[in-house]
């Protein structure tokens, strides 16, 4: 994994999930998560890139009296990951020109890579996280509908909901927020005995489940 | 370019219809058989570490790499074709398998009516009930033709179900509309996760005749005809977009795969990318690829299949100048007419007040109803039915997360989240699958401007829908709504409408035509064998030979078809191998 700068960003331990390690950088060691803040090595953003987008991804999904949210799930780390790897240079999309605009039903046809994107929308952010709430929740409004707000969404739900492996979802904070056990071998028991009752076995990872670690996508594809 | 020592056989290909053939042909022949396949090997033992929703359902994994190759879209000639550059209305496969590993395994028959769509239509509500541009046809064979095809597919993947109809006794607690059937399924219906049986009691209060989804994700342990054993569905909710882990979800790679591992008259080529079908003097020669190492093969064969999906299967056709190219302005030609995808909706999105537990399922645990591919179209405007349905493919959070009752606007900030947290296990689908006729201006071609990785030109969809497809939804929106109702909803947000083909929203793979069955050649690629008219070494396996969709998933259907394609070919054609009759 090629690192071109050396940017970190800073969280306490007791903000970011329970505090657990694999969902951090693989490298950052246990140690870093009993002493009270961790440093973890951004691979895209700069350090105040990924301070606005933190402040962002908090107001799309706060923490409040609903449950934690963006900042306590390391939202922002997924996101970070998934720009430097191959998806975040277009991988998954069909690139060849020409680039024309089309009608709506013939889907997203920009030429940004989800990196171009983010660049740019960050300027539009500004210093988004010196913002108060209110400020901020206001510039969310102003560009709500644009690609990159919308894209931040997606990455924000992403990073909620992924397998802890990606970098999201620290400590399964969002697999427990609403009750998804993530992967099992199956229910088959089970699938049609709770009817009408909520049935929530533990979450757990799919490292956790197999025992072992698993390569995510942004670690294997070119 | 490299010429390879001759083979018998070439499938272009290894999914479901490919191997099944090649199963065929193995096990019946002593033929030498080479399948080419695009993608890489997979196997059932590499798909435990495949249950992630990102690098899977939402990455794709398991899809066509798009950057290489993609499908140009367009609503009509008027307009230009502009690449689909991610993927969203259809997932096309890779790899050993295909499009049949990551496949949810709803089974169905085709009803007897399909099969003969424009002699039904007519005979019931006369011409005049056509839409105008209608390019609708008859098969050139009969639900009976197909059904003992029907049960050896069946057989071959144990499906799961109940018979509606054995040998005419209608049968409650079955599709009691679907076509007569001369066996039971091979395994018991599967159980019913929450949602499905609130579909089942909802749909039966109101007078409608549910039945459980015929299902590849077999219920309970199975051992086939060919000897291949396969557990039982556990449920576990990682089924669509993924392959299964415990191999009870009937793919290729754990149904057709084991027969053919080991048979020494059977090779499997993987990542080799077929360019053209080089024909000569009216008879196919050889296939040309480039293979895994990026080196141009020339393989000849004396018997070639193409299994490489609807879209494919009409671009080496047009590629390799096999057949005339359909022109929608005069009507003339035949390669690429009758393109059809199929009208998938979600025709109510049902919110309750109880959770669901909707992690627990499987691609065809669910519940539909037939009473609306059996209704009378006298008193309504359009002419086609479909299956209302619900399934529980297993709600995962990245996919399912966010949705929320109509009253809700926000979509970010706390009080979206706090109703999406609420509903995020207390929200269902009621769905909607109809017929999507076939017209004269739908149809596939060559894109002038944009290529595939090798500069090859990529195939031009030029697709809309009419105004019988959007008052077919209009209408079966409405019937989805009362259901929702019976099913206890405490909310409902309605489908809005089908207005213009989009490719942004996913309706199944279900993509048909392009090298269509027919009766002669003057207007069909393939004959009732799916050999091709004038190139009679040459046969089409899959859905490009369907001339229309009629509203079930295709997948066992083209396997049906398979079977009957490989007894013409064994027992006839190689013993005179020309133009079957």
């Amino acid at each position: 994994m090629r690192r071109s700068r050396r940017h970190f960003l800073t969280v306490s331990a007791t903000t970011l999930g329970g505090l657990l390690v694999y969902t951090l950088d693989r490298k950052a060691g246990r140690g870093h998560a009993q002493s009270g803040d961790i440093k973890i090595p951004l691979r895209f953003f700069t350090k105040d890139e990924a301070l606005a987008i933190s402040a962002a991804v908090a107001r799309i999904f706060p923490s409040d009296e609903s449950g934690p949210g963006a900042s306590e799930a390391g939202v922002v780390i997924y996101i970070d990951r998934q720009l430097a790897s191959a998806y975040g240079r277009d991988h998954y999309r069909y690139t060849q020109p020409p680039f024309e605009s089309g009608a709506p039903e013939q889907g997203y046809q920009g030429k940004e890579t989800p990196r171009e994107i983010y660049r740019a929308g960050l300027k539009s952010l500004g210093r988004f996280h010196l913002l108060n709430g209110a400020a901020q929740d206001a510039r969310l409004k102003q560009i709500e509908n644009t690609p990159f707000f919308l894209l931040l969404r997606t990455h924000t739900i992403e990073g909620m909901f992924c397998d802890p492996m990606h970098g999201g979802n620290a400590d399964l904070i969002g697999w427990q927020l609403i009750g998804f056990p993530g992967p099992r071998m199956g229910y088959f028991d089970d699938v049609d005995r709770h009817y009408g009752a909520a049935f929530r076995p533990k979450p757990a990872s799919l490292a956790q489940i197999l025992g072992r670690p698993v390569r995510p996508s942004e670690d294997t594809e070119p | 370019m490299k010429t390879l020592r001759p083979v018998d056989v070439v499938i272009v290909g290894g999914g479901w219809t490919g191997l099944t053939m090649a199963k065929e042909l193995a096990t019946r022949t002593p033929l030498k058989i080479v399948v080419l396949e695009r993608g890489g090997p997979r196997k059932t033992r590499d798909y435990i570490d495949n249950m992630d929703e990102l690098d899977y359902a939402v990455r794709l994994r398991m899809m066509q790499p798009i950057r290489d190759e993609t499908v140009t879209f367009r609503h009509s000639v008027r307009d230009r074709a502009l690449p689909i550059r991610q993927y969203g209305s259809f997932l096309p496969g890779t790899g050993v398998g295909g499009s049949g590993e990551h496949w949810s395994g709803i089974s169905y028959r085709y009803y007897p009516h399909d099969f003969r769509r424009l002699s039904h239509i007519v005979e019931k509500y006369g011409r005049e009930r056509l839409p105008e541009d209608c390019a609708v046809r008859d098969w050139p064979i009969t639900y009976d033709d197909l059904e003992p095809d029907y049960e050896r597919a069946e057989r071959l993947m144990g499906i799961s179900g109940k018979a509606g109809n054995l040998r005419g006794r209608q049968i409650e607690g079955g599709n009691i509309f679907e076509g007569p059937r001369s066996s039971e399924y091979p395994t018991p219906p599967m159980k019913l996760p929450h949602l499905a049986a609130l579909f089942h009691d909802g749909a039966h209060a109101l007078g409608y005749h549910p039945f459980p989804l015929p299902a590849a994700t077999t219920s309970v342990p199975y051992t086939n005809p060919d000897g291949v054993a396969r557990a039982g569905c556990s449920f576990c909710g990682y089924c669509e977009r993924f392959g299964c882990m415990i191999g009870a979800k009937a793919q290729p790679t754990n149904t057709l795969m084991p027969v053919l591992a080991h048979r020494n008259n059977f090779e499997l080529r993987t990542g080799a990318w077929v360019r053209r079908v080089i024909v000569e003097g009216g008879r196919v020669r050889g296939i040309r690829y480039v293979d895994s190492r990026g080196e141009e093969i020339f393989q000849p064969a004396d018997l070639v299949f193409l299994a490489s999906w609807t879209l494919n299967n009409t671009r080496l056709l047009l590629l390799s100048g096999i057949g005339e190219p359909y022109d929608p302005e005069t009507g003339k030609g035949v390669v690429g007419r009758n393109l059809t995808h199929q009208v998938t909706v979600a025709a109510a999105t049902v919110f309750f007040e109880k959770p669901l537990n909707g992690f627990m399922g499987a691609g065809s645990a669910g519940v539909a109803i037939g009473d609306f591919d059996a209704m009378d179209h006298s008193l309504v405007n359009f002419c086609t039915g479909g299956t209302l349905y619900t399934v529980c493919y297993g709600t995962r959070p990245i996919a399912n997360f966010g949705v929320v009752p109509p009253g809700v606007r926000a979509r970010w900030g706390s009080e979206w989240k706090k109703a999406a947290l609420h509903y995020y296990d207390r929200t269902g689908l009621v769905r909607f699958y109809g017929e999507h006729l076939a017209y004269r201006a739908n149809y596939m071609d060559l894109d002038p401007v944009y290529k595939d990785r090798y500069g090859d030109p990529l195939i031009r969809m030029t697709l809309d829908w009419r105004d019988n497809e959007r008052n077919m939804v209009q209408f079966m929106t409405g019937r989805a709504v009362e259901i929702a109702r019976a099913m206890g909803a405490v909310e409902i947000t309605p489908f809005p409408g089908l207005k213009r083909y989009e490719v942004t929203r996913y309706q199944g793979t279900h993509i048909q035509g392009g090298t269509i069955i027919g009766a002669n050649e003057t207007d069909s690629v393939v004959s009732m064998y799916l050999q091709h008219w004038r190139v009679p070494n040459l046969f089409m396996l899959g859905a490009s030979a369907f001339p229309q969709n009629p509203s079930g998933n295709p997948t066992l259907t083209a396997v049906a078809l398979t079977y009957r394609a490989a007894d013409a070919v064994i027992q006839r054609y190689l013993k005179n191998p020309s133009k079957l009759s």
